[in-house]
């Protein structure tokens, strides 16, 4: 295979790798967000508390690493509706700066208390042997846990699509995102609907903060760091759109892989600008609705 | 028809059109009284007030008290001038942002780039250097950026500050990237005052700057221009529909915060003689955001209280561990939000006014 | 004061505003939709100056709709608006307010944590274009209060003058919407249920005060009360599923079949609901 169609290929497997990271965790924020226009900046400590929890279950109670990934989620997302019921659901109808003030304020405890715990050092997490190595797909090798990863994203779209648009849930969260007064008015339970969907959302954050160790290590301020990455996915793709989701996270995952590939020096810059540009022809995301 | 006109109430109307005629009560006395009380109700908004000396006598207390933190001093006295900038869009005219330290990272690039590389570095040209590339950066961005709002604005004001971080990040060979700009030195204050080792020279610097500026600032902030703010914050589409021209004033107070962020910038680099990519970092977006919420948004003084309390928790608690300090800042931030929405002025604000209502009745 | 402004206003259209032929506002064959919701269709309306009309139709026709339509806060999909004979259809709505269109809200968009003399100096400020001033004190000038004050008086607020707007009962924040709107010395002047979630004692107040207005503005009225449509207003335009269904004097609107179909089929769904 020529060089650079050996280099693209890599860039786009990549790419698609770290689309599916971003998509998996961001998902959950964007479909809470669009039900409720609540800006949660600590959606990102969930996804690094998955990872721990993962990091625990596996080197110290010795549970395999998928089955860890399954429990940890399950346990973020029950912690995260004791926060939604008791501090989020306060501010439901304050201003954007009160919400961004409390959120931020719980994600800097989360850090600090990792931080007490685990310590500021990068955590890894042992994998299965089958995970590592190399898998061959015949026209060239790719790195088993990448594969892995885009297959697990692979089959969240496709469930979460079934759930969105052809079950009676995602029918009444559709309604909800497009128009809460007229849900609750035809007699959609709005704020049950909401605690569910955001505890499905900081499961799958938490999911994601798992996946994520891999590939990048972990350590506490993985909260803040990717959270930036998050926030950009659901506005660009446009609040409370799983397809703008996913959109924004292919785009900008391949994006950011391309120029780190091609560019290194110049880093995250390409994504940001891009960023700016989507949001300055499209104030409502890709998908998003016009106000 | 005839029904509906004898049910306009007989002794309403003629009472409606006498005190609307222009004739009648011009020199009546009543209305001579509310003009008067109007006239003081106006001026008593702006006038000085005596506890308004407190923060300067206390701050030029300090130089006294403690000889030997003036390098810590003159640190708290820059952030109460970068949250000042802040209280200006988001305390008046209600602008949430996430990038402010964008402009803050400019004016610390220019002085210290200016030093280090061309030779530049005399700090007073330095300072006016710094507002005018923060309050291009400022208008430029402004001008684009503030047709949005919620989080669409939150967005685009976080990109457009990492965006500048990762260029500086790429272009290391000029910016010295995340080292900082190596070998800066500043020329003594007008030539004669030199630097000393306690920085009590610098404190003194920074404290007349912020005095300076604070003064403008006060001004604005009570003149029509401000209380336009004023009114945006509290209902754009009522401004909208008096004919407000929203967009250029908020361009033009954003303009002017991003001028005294970048001097605050530059008071950062010329005091600690070094810059780094940092600065322009999310965090610090966020602390002076926490600082001024923390002291009371859109009250000038919230910015002095919120910005010394801060930094003098963050010298103690840091001290024992960094992980107690973020644990700390986070509760406070939680607890503000839902105990002390209007920050620790206003919590005295609200106790004085109970306290005085109490005077009265009894 | 007051004459510079009038002056400037009308620079543009010097020509036709001597004329008096010239209506103070026109709306040209208007459509709005959003997606399937059509909210505007086809609808002409003409106010000449010194105009007293009623603008009236059942719940969801449109009417909150054709005032944002045309003071700018909504975009017609085509049509125009005139104002003074000018094409208005692509001005902000801050711009139009520059010119002499004011409104007031169908719920109050008042600057609740100010005083109201500081609400009614705002909207002064704006007229007089003195709000650029960055530097002298807001208030310090004698002739904007005098001016406030007026208008407080001719709506009896000065009493609250300096009362917190928040402070007030809803009755008394009705009136400063309006006192605002009077502020900006409005040709055009256009009432979104001046007197909507007043009590019925205090609902006198607000209307007799409209009924008192300068008899050179041209008044738009949205009022669900007949009583008060039919005292205050020399014409009526009836809105039905976005679009005109009639318009006429009061006695033509009252004896009109169609109309009384409408009111009627109201009353029913009221009654259900």
């Amino acid at each position: 295979m020529p060089q650079y169609a050996n280099i693209a290929v890599s860039i786009l497997f990549d790419g698609l790798a770290y689309a599916m990271f971003l998509f998996i965790v961001s998902v959950g924020l964007s479909v809470t967000m669009g039900l409720m226009g609540f800006v949660n900046l600590a959606h990102g400590a969930f996804a690094m508390a998955g990872g721990y929890f993962v990091v625990s279950l596996t080197t110290q109670l010795g549970v395999p690493f998928v089955p860890a990934l399954l429990i940890s989620s399950v346990m973020i997302a029950l912690i995260s509706v004791v926060f939604e019921r008791l501090l989020y659901t306060r501010l439901y109808k304050a201003g954007e700066l009160d919400q961004v003030l409390l959120t931020i304020g719980l994600a800097f405890m989360a850090i600090a208390t990792f931080t007490y715990f685990y310590g500021p050092i990068p955590k890894s997490v042992p994998l299965p042997s089958w995970l590592e190595g190399q898998v061959n797909l015949g026209f060239r090798a790719f790195p088993t846990y990448r594969a892995f990863l885009i297959g697990v994203g692979v089959f969240l779209i496709a469930v979460l699509w079934y759930t969105f648009e052809r079950t009676n849930i995602g029918a009444k969260i559709r309604a909800a995102v497009d128009n809460r007064r007229m849900a609750q008015s035809v007699g959609i339970n709005v704020d049950l609907l909401f605690t569910a969907t955001f505890a499905v959302g900081s499961g799958l954050a938490a999911l994601g903060g798992g996946l994520a160790i891999q590939l990048f290590g972990l350590n506490p301020s993985f909260a803040v760091v990717y959270l930036v990455l998050f926030l950009i996915v659901v506005a660009v793709g446009g609040l409370g759109s799983m397809k703008g989701t996913l959109v924004a996270a292919l785009v900008l995952g391949v994006f950011d892989t391309a120029g780190k590939y091609l560019l290194p020096d110049a880093g995250g810059f390409f994504i940001y600008a891009i960023t700016l540009l989507i949001l300055l022809v499209k104030p409502a995301g890709l998908y998003g609705r016009e106000q | 028809m005839a029904e509906s006109n004898k049910a306009m109430s007989p002794n309403m109307t003629p009472n409606v059109t006498s005190s609307a005629s222009p004739a009648a009560p011009a020199g009546s006395t009543t209305v001579q009284a509310a003009r008067a009380r109007a006239m003081e109700f106006m001026a008593n908004r702006h006038r000085f007030r005596a506890w308004e000396l407190l923060p300067w006598l206390v701050a030029f207390a300090a130089f006294f008290i403690f000889p030997d933190r003036m390098t810590f001093g003159s640190q708290v006295l820059i952030m109460v001038l970068f949250a000042l900038s802040l209280d200006l869009i988001l305390g008046y005219a209600g602008i949430v942002t996430l990038g402010h330290a964008a402009f803050f990272g400019l004016g610390a690039y220019t002085v210290a780039l200016g030093a280090a590389r061309l030779d530049w570095n005399e700090p007073i040209s330095g300072l006016f250097a710094a507002a005018i590339v923060a309050g291009l950066g400022g208008l430029i961005s402004g001008w684009f950026l503030l047709r949005y709002r919620g989080l669409t604005l939150l967005m685009l004001t976080l990109a457009t500050g990492i965006m500048l971080m990762e260029l500086g990040n790429y272009r290391s060979d000029i910016s010295g990237g995340y080292d900082g700009v190596p070998g800066i030195s500043f020329k003594p204050l007008f030539g004669v005052f030199d630097y000393d080792l306690y920085g009590r020279t610098n404190y003194l610097y920074v404290l007349v700057v912020l005095f300076v500026i604070f003064l403008l600032v006060r001004r604005i902030v009570y003149s029509p221009f401000g209380q336009t703010l004023t009114g945006i914050r509290e209902n754009v589409r009522r401004m909208h529909a008096i004919g407000s021209p929203v967009h250029t004033r908020l361009v033009t107070a954003y303009t002017i915060a991003a001028a005294i962020a970048g001097v605050a910038g530059a008071l950062f680099a010329q005091t600690n003689s070094y810059a780094t990519l940092t600065v322009f970092d999310f965090d610090t977006s966020a602390k002076v955001m926490v600082m001024l919420v923390l002291g009371g948004t859109g009250r000038l003084y919230g910015a002095f209280v919120g910005a010394v309390i801060y930094m003098v928790l963050e010298d103690h608690l840091s001290k024992m561990s960094p992980a107690f300090w973020q644990f700390g800042i986070g509760l406070l931030l939680v607890v503000t939000v839902l105990f002390l929405r209007r920050g620790i002025l206003g919590l005295f604000e609200d106790v004085a006014a109970k306290l005085f209502t109490r005077k009265a009745k009894s | 004061m007051s004459q510079t402004m009038t002056e400037q206003a009308m620079s543009s259209s010097v020509a036709t505003a001597f004329a008096s032929a010239v209506p103070a506002l026109e709306v040209r064959g208007v459509n709005k939709s959003f997606g399937a919701l059509q909210v505007a269709r086809d609808v002409n309306l003409t106010l000449e100056r010194g105009a007293r009309r009623a603008l009236i139709g059942p719940n969801g026709a449109g009417k909150t709709s054709l005032v944002n339509l045309i003071t700018g806060v909504l975009k017609p999909s085509s049509g125009q608006v005139l104002l003074g004979g000018e094409d208005i259809t692509s001005w902000s709505s801050a711009k139009r307010a520059r010119r002499g269109l004011a409104r007031t809200f169908q719920i109050n968009q008042l600057f609740r944590g100010l005083s109201v003399l500081e609400n009614v100096c705002l909207a002064i400020g704006e007229r007089r274009g003195e709000s650029y001033n960055l530097w002298r004190p807001a208030g310090s000038k004698a002739a904007v209060i005098d001016e406030a004050l007026d208008h407080l008086n001719s709506l009896r607020l000065v009493d609250d003058a300096l009362r917190l707007v928040r402070e007030l009962p809803y009755g008394r924040q009705r009136l400063v919407e309006i006192a605002i709107a009077l502020a900006q010395r409005p040709k055009v002047l256009l009432l979104d249920e001046p007197a909507a979630g007043v009590p019925s004692s205090e609902s006198h107040l607000i209307l007799d005060v409209v009924a008192s207005l300068d008899p050179d503005i041209a008044i738009l009225i949205i009022e669900h009360d007949m009583d008060v449509v039919f005292r205050f207003a020399q014409s009526i335009t009836v809105l039905v599923a976005g679009a005109v269904l009639t318009e006429g004097s009061p006695q033509e609107i009252l004896a009109d079949e169609r109309v009384r179909a409408v009111y009627l089929g109201q009353e029913a769904d009221r009654s259900h609901g």
